[in-house]
């Protein structure tokens, strides 16, 4: 029987507030326990949570971003439950009534189509505490200093039909939120992560089927992962007459398989109510247009801009867009190179990007900065160097021995471009090797490639090939 | 609605309350009589009534983002039970 | 009379002329409480040292011309306020080792004015009763009749203050709880428009009805305790950024053509015929002040019990969660795991009445009784709202009965929650409105005070306090003191 995959992804991200969403405790990660878990963070009796309007202004940012409809009026719930992170047994969260929803983004699949995931909804709410198990002997020990750190949880319509949908999804929530400046988008420390809602269903069938939800799958490659088996897990299960039961999955990172995370199964009863210490939340066309106008070029557009300004294609403009940071790096290269995108763009992706994997560096942590990638760049347009020879001056550059014009001067790098001085190499050459240029008159013509190449390691890959070659051939015609 | 005493050890488990066994038909028995009692909301019509959560007509107040909190952490772990190296304990947690 | 037999009014200006200093007045408080106040079980905590020290620092600031009005006036906090340093226990033994790192706003206010606090008066564990007869501390007794209930929840400061232990003493409101206990006890509570007073630092127990409030003998001393713990706090969002009057000034202007209601649903059955001559006493007082009297209805009346017997304990359930044995509070002996730990840390440190209540309300907000129960009881709401909405198109203030009867017996009716529950039938839909409401005394039966409640529009506490005021400017029922206590 054909399977169709039907996904859902409930993203969780940290929103990039200096202080909590209902307290006026910092929220920076790495802290000694419970130093940054203030009395409104711990739950202790009497004291009262008081909105963030920073965390409202980066909802609003994420909901103009995806094409949502911004709530008028939200309201903040309690979900009841017991648990040692959540200090007050409930978290506050919007149920009902969530800030931003009904909004859309357009992933781009490795065959170059394009596809519109729904966002169902995006709504704010605490996060809670972190249990450590390690180093203590049948006891857990809990660290508050997370609880209450904003969150913005974005769901989307199980619209994905595909791992590799659901990834490109991901990916591109994971783009949008950094853009605009509201999430590191850290999945190492959590401050980005992802929950799959996955069925399966017979191709063709229009009735959705049982889903399992798979949790806190913390990278793009483990989302791919957890994605697959459990598809495959829920296949293999109904194939072989089981069915696939409602439940909570954790991904076994390790074993690249889901778990069923409890045992004793236990209906949750979260007893959502609005929570009466807070009022409801009003945001007017003011606050909108405040936010609207604090938002950056986001990448969809910014990468017809890219298409259009520096005639790069759709895949390079889209990998040059992915990364706000990238993004901008290319362009600093661009405007230093004078404008010269597509080269900009073969460096940026090609040496660039080659040596800062090879180094394990993100791109802004570049040792090579855009000004000084466009200032070789520039070398290469007014024919200062050629571009075999700009790859040794990017090593130089890489190795922090200066800029380009630094580096082409103490390593005496200039292209030679004097005919005189080409014409005696050349003469030397045809002297040094009489026999292929008996060859080559006799019409042997893909010698010229020889003679090239000798007289650019004569000149020590300094002679301008343009003009080699030009003379080579009027040398060897006479 | 009359609640029995399973229902009782239900909501007690909800709650995450302990209830002593004997207890239970003296819960049972006060619970069914209070909700017997609240029942007589159903008197009225409600359908077309906008539920009422808050006396205010208010829209919640926002903070501006910055940290005023300090780290209090010894004086707030003076009141409890159980830390160590500066995390609260509890009995192991198993996932 | 001993000078804790004055009122915050008088007190204050006695200071100020110097005829006494704070710290005479308060030690002559300080051993009446351990003296013939003893018996009435009104304190969980007496803080001697800090408030001889808090009363020398008063008199040193009165001498060194800082004062303000109250400075080193003694009064006393409900024991649901945190109080930095002191035990704050709520009445629980879920709380009794509990030693809170904050003021409540409440007390830095009071503080910030120089008063000097003496200790933690008891209360309902967690404010639910209206009896005090729920304090894991031991039941209060009423001065007037010490078999007798104070009511409650505010049961302690009401008979502190009856008793002249104090003169003044905050008190909570969530169904009556400050007005109720101000009745059964005879003296002046106010609770004031919800969002008048910081909750900051107050516990929870119904976060949408919950109202801090002053308790004392005089409308006037409730003026001047309200102007003094009213005001702005940022760190509660439901507390409202509005200037507060000076009520105390405000006292006395005439009141000729005061249009009063009288609901006709608050004088029906389930009133006590002594009471209800009590009131109508008052009324007759109140015509000759040139008030003027008309029938109204609050139609739902009957439905604001149910309502709140379903909003409160759901509010509850919730806002009691974070009593679970981890960061702070009783914790069990050797939990095996961790819902051991829950449940007989919450099982053995709530009472039995908070267990009822956190129980109807996590039924009440469970899966499938979500709108027959919650829902249903917010709409009710809307419609209580709407009534006084209507009522105050033609009215200034609302008048009738704080409680149904006076102080019943200790033990009468701890054991039906649903008959205890109808002792604020008067009381609780104040609080589902978030209107502002007073009870003043207004007279006896059979030995035990009869209070008289007025109820005002939202953040209309001047002109109910001047209604107040000026019924006692013309009667001594608020004089009055229990004989043993005189």
């Amino acid at each position: 029987m054909e399977w169709e995959t039907v996904i859902g992804l409930e993203i969780h991200a940290q929103l990039a507030t200096r202080s909590k969403i209902f307290s006026a405790a910092s929220t920076n990660y790495g802290a000694e326990p419970n130093t940054q878990a203030c009395a409104v963070d711990l739950g202790l009796p009497g004291v009262l949570p008081v909105l963030n309007g920073g965390a409202v202004n980066m909802a609003i940012k994420l909901g103009l971003a995806t094409g949502c409809s911004i709530a008028p009026r939200s309201v903040f719930a309690r979900k009841n439950y017991f648990y040692p992170d959540l200090p007050k047994g409930y978290q506050i969260s919007q149920y009902e009534l969530p800030i931003v929803h009904d909004g859309e983004v357009i992933i781009e699949l490795d065959d170059g189509t394009t596809k519109r995931i729904g966002v169902t909804r995006a709504h704010l709410e605490e996060d809670a505490g972190k249990s450590l198990h390690e180093g203590f002997e049948g006891v857990t020990g809990i660290d508050l200093n997370r609880a209450g750190t904003p969150l913005v949880e974005i769901v989307s319509e199980p619209d994905m039909r595909s791992p590799q949908e659901a990834v490109a999804y991901m990916k591109k929530i994971h783009s949008l939120v950094r853009y605009l400046g509201i999430c590191d988008g850290n999945m190492q420390e959590g401050s980005f992560r992802c929950d799959a809602n996955v069925s399966v269903r017979p191709a063709g069938s229009n009735k959705f089927g049982t889903r399992a939800e798979v949790k806190n799958v913390n990278s793009f490659r483990f989302v791919q992962q957890a994605i697959a088996h459990e598809v495959e897990r829920q296949i293999d299960l109904i194939e072989s007459g089981g069915t696939v039961v409602q439940e909570t999955r954790l991904f076994d990172a390790v074993k690249g398989e889901t778990r069923s995370m409890r045992t004793k199964e236990e209906a949750n009863d979260y007893r959502y109510f609005p929570d009466p210490d807070l009022l409801p939340l009003e945001i007017d066309e003011a606050m909108i247009e405040a936010a609207r106008s604090e938002l950056p070029e986001l990448p969809d557009a910014k990468k017809q801009r890219f298409m259009a300004q520096y005639g790069l294609t759709a895949y390079d403009a889209s990998i040059l867009t992915a990364g706000r940071e990238m993004a901008d790096f290319f362009e600093g290269v661009a405007a230093a190179a004078g404008g010269e995108g597509k080269l900009a763009a073969n460096w940026v992706m090609g040496e660039l990007s080659g040596a800062l994997n090879k180094a394990g560096l993100d791109i802004t942590e570049s040792p090579v900065t855009p000004a000084m990638l466009g200032g070789m760049i520039k070398r290469i347009t007014d024919e200062t160097i050629s571009g075999k020879i700009a790859k040794e001056v990017f090593e130089a550059m890489w190795n922090g021995e200066g800029d380009a014009d630094t580096v082409i001067e103490t390593h005496g790098l200039k292209q030679v471009t004097d005919t005189s001085a080409i014409e005696a190499m050349i003469d030397e050459v045809i002297a040094a090797n009489p026999g292929q240029v008996e060859q080559y008159k006799a019409g042997k013509d893909k010698l010229l490639g020889f003679f090239v190449g000798q007289v650019m390691k004569a000149s020590k890959g300094k002679a301008n090939p343009a003009q080699v070659n030009e003379l080579l051939k009027k040398k060897l015609a006479s | 609605m009359s609640l029995n005493n399973e229902q009782v050890t239900e909501i007690a488990h909800l709650a995450r309350l302990n209830v002593d066994p004997a207890d239970l038909s003296d819960y049972a028995r006060n619970l069914s009589d209070i909700l017997a009692f609240v029942e007589a909301m159903n008197a009225v019509d409600t359908s077309s009534v906008e539920p009422m959560a808050h006396p205010l007509e208010m829209p919640q107040r926002l903070r501006e983002d910055v940290v005023t909190e300090e780290n209090q952490r010894e004086r707030f772990q003076a009141v409890a039970p159980q830390v160590e190296g500066g995390l609260y304990l509890v009995p192991r947690v198993i996932e | 009379m001993s000078d804790t037999s004055k009122t915050v009014a008088e007190l204050a200006a006695g200071l100020a002329a110097g005829r006494y200093s704070s710290e005479e007045l308060t030690r002559s408080c300080l051993s009446r409480i351990r003296g013939a106040g003893a018996e009435l079980n009104a304190f969980i905590t007496v803080t001697e040292d800090q408030a001889l020290a808090a009363a020398r620092d008063a008199d040193r600031r009165r001498q060194a011309g800082g004062a303000a009005p109250l400075t080193g006036v003694p009064m006393a906090h409900k024991d649901i306020f945190c109080t930095s340093d002191v035990r704050t226990s709520c009445g629980s033994r879920m709380l009794d080792n509990f030693i809170a790192p904050y003021n409540a706003h409440v007390v830095e206010r009071f503080n910030a004015a120089g008063m000097v606090s003496l200790g933690k008066t008891n209360m309902d564990e967690f404010a639910m009763g209206s009896s005090n007869e729920t304090s894991f501390y031991g039941p209060v007794k009423n001065p007037w009749d010490t078999s007798a209930v104070p009511g409650g929840s505010s049961g302690g400061s009401a008979a502190a203050v009856a008793a002249r232990l104090v003169p003044a003493a905050t008190g909570t409101d969530t169904g009556g709880s400050i007005r109720q206990p101000a009745a059964l006890c005879g003296i002046t509570g106010l609770k004031p428009t919800y969002g008048r007073v910081s909750r900051y630092g107050m516990i929870a127990f119904a976060s949408s009805l919950d109202q801090g409030g002053p308790m004392a003998r005089t409308a006037e001393d409730c003026a001047l305790l309200l102007e003094t713990m009213a005001g702005f706090d940022e760190r509660d969002s439901t507390c409202v950024n509005r200037p507060v009057p000076r009520y105390s000034e405000q006292l006395g202007a005439d009141i000729h053509g005061l249009r009063v209601g009288l609901p006709k649903e608050y004088f029906g059955d389930g009133l006590d015929a002594e009471v209800a001559r009590v009131i109508d006493a008052a009324i007759a007082e109140y015509r000759k002040l040139g008030a003027e009297f008309r029938e109204i209805s609050l139609t739902n009346t009957e439905l604001a019990v149910p309502a709140y017997y379903v909003i409160a304990p759901a509010e509850c359930s919730s806002n009691l969660s974070r009593f679970d044995g981890v960061r702070f509070g009783h914790r069990c002996e050797s939990p095996r795991d961790l819902e051991d730990l829950y449940k007989r840390s919450r099982g053995e440190g709530f009472g039995a009445e908070v267990k009822r209540r956190i129980m109807v309300g996590t039924y009440a907000l469970s899966a499938g009784y979500f709108d027959a129960y919650y829902r249903k009881a917010q709409q009710i709401r809307r419609l209580i709202k709407n009534d006084f909405m209507r009522a105050f198109e033609e009215v200034d203030l609302i008048l009738g009965p704080t409680s149904p009867t006076v102080a019943f017996n200790i033990g009468e009716r701890a054991d039906d929650p649903v008959k205890m529950y109808l002792s604020d039938i008067y009381t609780i839909a104040v609080n589902l409105a978030g209107l502002p409401g007073i009870s003043i005394p207004a007279g006896f039966t059979n030995g035990r005070p009869v209070g008289l409640q007025l109820i005002g529009n939202y953040f209309d506490e001047g002109r109910l306090l001047n209604a107040a005021h000026r019924y006692q400017q013309v009667t001594d029922w608020h004089t009055r003191a229990p004989e043993a206590f005189a």
